[in-house]
């Protein structure tokens, strides 16, 4: 029996289910031009990418986010598509009050220089009348009133962003006597710091400011080096310094100390610049409110912080908690002689006078304003033996630091904020009070009273700084509000001393001197 | 001779700027083009010198991940004209002067 032999089935070959794809064509060349070509394409393609995301547009076009497309099922050619379309962000010009322009293709920042000197020339001569009284009047009034002078109102500076800070420094550049630096921050607590700003103005433009820096916190003082003018020295509510140059185009400090260890643990109350070192790296001394004072070197890239010396705990202070409690430092001053004297005041009302290089005590201690905050001290600048402090126990007290007790003492009535010596007369020096005053006085004329009281803001506001300008008889105040007044001085505050026959001696610092010297012999 | 010399520091100076793969043409779906694009520039590095051993590990990859039969040629100067399976398809450029063309037609 024969098994029947099953016919081997060829089984069929599988037969795709699938659809039949679709097919294209595609051809291109392949050589080294074109590929180069295409490399070129794609590296300006993303410089011009990058530019863009840096610079901020003005003008918000469509943007190429189409460059990716998605895969249709036509297979739409994907490829870095070509960015001739796009917009041009030129630059923004140096802002000004004319900042609204909407940027095209061209590059606008050329007019910005030609654009400025057009505002300049507007503001003065739209005000003046205000340039005409600072640089000519002088009160006739002066004549009749006796001693007593008076204080003109010139220019208001007022930035609209700087709503809701106070003014909290002021410093004139010697370089540029038309310049002044506005530090605004906050005097309150320092969950309530946010912002602050370093403002620049000159008094050829007083609409709106020069430069603008805008810091992450309180600017709380400021303080401009006397021969290289870019260098401006800012001392911020958090402890931290900065130094910014006026030469740089960034808005930002061009050396900042960080809140690390070993530096300022509380709002720095007063920078000052001081002489180079002998490896010309610039220095400056700051006093903040954690009681040390500190000396800071501008290095390579960094910025250095040396300890000085710390301000002695007050009595009241038990003796275990000494180390812990601070002293806050209020002001500071550098002898304008020797570099390496300073004073320094304390919220506890007394004034230290120390060395840079001694930093284990103080040199002389000044009971100055019993027990109450010294806002200010200053040496005078011609005599300089000599110097100023006020405080809010409405007193301010004039020194000779070899001696323990005031010179002079002059009751103001209210908590004097601030108090400076003018820079023409060694005897002249004019303080403000939150009773919105400013009190001038002169020494060689009149040893008890001011010779101009003033009340210079209005009644929301209250002085907080003032400043005279180096060479011009005017002085500027800032208020609480944020707003610079500058004022002009009447001719009788700024009399010089005439000698024996009636005439005016020549005005010079060893008449200045002199004449600080014979008052002094009086009081002693 | 120090003009040739220069021309050749060129060289190889953009080389290295542009040594970045890059897509000059494809149609491929996004996963599978990232994945072919690495494919690809590993081989050409893995074979500067042969790239007909290059293409070959191209290929043989390809045919065993997207399905048969693909094709790939590489190399500097080349023209051509090809039919592909519509999203199967890449042209790119790697190297500053190599160029790999792949795609798949049965």
């Amino acid at each position: 029996m024969s098994v029947p032999q099953k016919a081997a089935v060829k089984s069929e070959p599988d037969v795709a289910c699938k659809p039949k794809p679709l097919y294209a064509n595609f051809s291109a060349n392949a050589s080294r031009s074109e590929i180069y070509d295409f490399y070129q394409e794609e590296l300006k393609r993303r410089e011009t990418n990058k530019n863009k995301e840096e610079r901020p547009i003005i003008d918000e076009e469509d943007d190429e986010g189409d460059e990716e497309t998605q895969c249709t099922a036509k297979g739409e050619d994907w490829y870095w598509q070509d960015s001739s379309e796009e917009e041009e962000a030129p630059a923004s010009a140096e802002p000004s009050g004319l900042r609204n322009f909407t940027y095209k293709k061209h590059d606008i920042s050329q007019l910005a220089h030609a654009v400025k000197m057009m505002e300049r020339a507007v503001v003065q001569n739209i005000h003046g009348d205000i340039t005409d009284d600072f640089l000519y009047f002088e009160d006739p009034a002066d004549e009749f009133r006796g001693e007593k002078g008076t204080l003109l109102p010139l220019w208001k500076f007022q930035y609209d962003k700087a709503k809701g800070l106070s003014v909290t420094a002021l410093c004139w550049s010697t370089e540029y006597n038309d310049l002044f630096a506005v530090g605004l921050g906050s005097y309150g607590y320092t969950h309530e710091d946010r912002v602050g700003m370093l403002l620049f103005y000159t008094r050829k433009m007083h609409t709106y400011p020069e430069f603008i820096f805008n810091t992450d916190s309180g600017v709380m003082c400021i303080d401009i080096h006397k021969q290289l003018s870019h260098l401006v020295a800012v001392g911020l509510n958090n402890g931290c310094v900065a130094v910014y140059s006026l030469l740089e185009k960034s808005k930002q400090p061009i050396y900042k100390s960080t809140a690390s260890a070993g530096k300022h643990k509380g709002p720095v109350m007063q920078v000052k610049w001081q002489e180079d070192h002998l490896d010309s790296n610039h220095n400056f001394i700051s006093v903040s409110a954690d009681g040390r004072v500190g000396s800071w070197t501008l290095r390579e890239h960094e910025l250095v912080f040396t300890d000085i010396i710390k301000l002695p705990a007050t009595d009241k202070v038990p003796d275990d908690l000494k180390d812990v409690i601070a002293t806050a430092g209020t002001s500071l001053d550098v002898h304008k002689q020797y570099d390496c004297f300073f004073l320094v005041a304390s919220q506890s009302g007394t004034i230290y006078k120390g060395s840079k290089f001694i930093s284990s005590t103080f040199l002389e201690e000044y009971d100055a304003h019993f027990l109450m905050s010294v806002k200010c001290v200053r040496w005078n600048p011609f005599y300089s033996n000599v110097f100023v402090s006020c405080g809010l126990d409405w007193m301010v007290k004039i020194w000779d630091e070899r001696i323990k007790s005031p010179v002079f003492t002059f009751d103001l009535r209210a908590d004097v904020t601030d108090v400076a010596w003018a820079p023409y007369s060694s005897t002249v020096f004019a303080a403000i009070t939150t009773d919105r005053k400013v009190h001038v006085f002169d020494l060689s004329v009149n040893k008890y009273e001011a010779l101009c009281q003033q009340i210079v803001v209005s009644r929301k506001k209250r002085p907080v700084k003032i400043e005279f300008n180096p060479v011009h008889p005017i002085i500027i105040v800032g208020d609480d509000r944020g707003h610079v007044i500058s004022l002009k001085l009447s001719p009788n505050l700024r009399k010089k001393p005439k000698d024996k026959k009636g005439h005016e001696l020549p005005s010079g610092p060893e008449v200045e001197i002199a004449k600080m010297e014979q008052l002094l012999s009086l009081v002693r | 001779m120090a003009e040739t010399g220069d021309g050749k520091k060129e060289d190889a100076d953009y080389k290295r700027l542009q040594s970045f793969p890059l897509i000059r043409h494809t149609d491929m779906a996004e996963e599978m083009r990232v994945e072919t694009m690495e494919l690809c520039v590993t081989a050409c590095e893995k074979f500067a010198s042969n790239n007909e051993n290059a293409a070959k590990m191209i290929k043989e990859s390809m045919d065993k991940k997207f399905g048969s039969s693909w094709h790939v040629v590489i190399g500097e100067g080349f023209g051509f004209e090809v039919t592909h399976e519509v999203k199967n398809l890449l042209y790119m450029f790697f190297g500053g002067s190599l160029a790999v063309c792949v795609w798949k037609c049965s």
